[in-house]
């Protein structure tokens, strides 16, 4: 992937695909390092599947819906001097708190680590594509404000108004737009 | 600043339009967002329909969506255009700057751009 933001992208569809009512997706830059975490509220995979979703050999065929982007973000999160790890608690177990964590570490002082790339779009581009799955966006900076969008809020606004409206979708790119500014 | 009030006159005069848009969407765009299309970049070319789409007045007649895996990866990214009563047509190696055309000459005109089709 060219861009942090693609992988986000991806791995957030993984999220939406396990049934996720609420999608987190938190980017949080400290010193060297990035971290980006989505949690997701999903159906959750037991412990077998997880040890198997970062491995690109035992993935394709059968669990065909992870796929390479898992072991991409790991590869690439490694490459900077970084991370990747999976936590998860299926529903079938844990019937009440059940869900996915991915969280990657990436060392920004690092030649490999790409860079962050247009979140925006990326942020925009979940909603266009789930609007009745609800994604809350948090990007903290040192020594800046801290950027959010939770759809859940714009939700209580719109009402009955889809969140995929065009009108909308542009609402959100110059709330962040801004928010970024 | 954009503010939810902003987005409280949007819902208002969106509520208003709602009949309108309900109109039968006669042409789906679906772009494939696997990790493949993403990676290919089909990101932007995505977002060049939304924009282009919207913008050009066919939001009551085109439809936008995202899709999976086509199975044509190393072709991606891939937008297929889907039409009651008439075949598939499927392009591949998109890119935002060949969105225009699509959207004018089939979107609008009803011709497909051949050579942006994957060739038999």
């Amino acid at each position: 992937m060219k861009e942090l933001s693609l992988n986000i992208l991806d791995i957030a569809e993984n999220s939406v695909k396990a049934g996720a009512s609420l999608t987190r997706l938190l980017l949080d830059e400290a010193d060297t390092a990035l971290t980006l975490t989505v949690a997701d509220d999903g159906c959750g995979m037991d412990g077998e599947t997880v040890r198997r979703v970062t491995d690109p050999f035992y993935t394709t065929r059968t669990t065909r819906s992870v796929g390479l982007g898992l072991p991409l973000l790991k590869l690439e999160a490694e490459m900077t001097g970084g991370s990747m790890t999976v936590e998860s608690r299926d529903a079938s177990n844990f019937p009440d708190d059940h869900g996915t964590t991915v969280t990657a570490v990436f060392r920004t002082d690092h030649i490999d680590c790409p860079p962050l790339g247009d979140v925006i779009a990326t942020v925009t581009t979940l909603i266009q594509g789930h609007p009745d799955t609800d994604f809350l966006f948090r990007h903290t900076r040192q020594g800046k404000d801290a950027v959010e969008l939770d759809t859940r809020e714009l939700r209580q606004v719109l009402e009955d108004v889809p969140l995929d409206s065009y009108e909308v979708l542009q609402w959100i790119e110059g709330f962040l737009t801004e928010a970024y500014e | 600043m954009k503010s939810l009030a902003e987005l409280q006159a949007i819902k208002e005069k969106m509520q208003n339009k709602v009949v309108l848009r309900e109109g039968s969407g006669e042409k789906r765009v679906v772009v494939g967002m696997a990790t493949c299309g993403i990676a290919a970049g089909a990101r932007p070319v995505l977002n060049a329909f939304v924009e282009q789409v919207n913008e050009g007045g066919l939001a009551a007649t085109v439809t936008v969506t995202q899709t999976g895996c086509i199975g044509l990866c190393q072709f991606e990214p891939v937008v297929e255009i889907v039409e009651a009563g008439k075949e598939k047509v499927t392009y591949v190696k998109m890119t935002a700057d060949k969105v225009a055309r699509v959207v004018e000459e089939h979107l609008k005109g009803g011709v497909p751009v051949a050579e942006f089709m994957m060739k038999a």
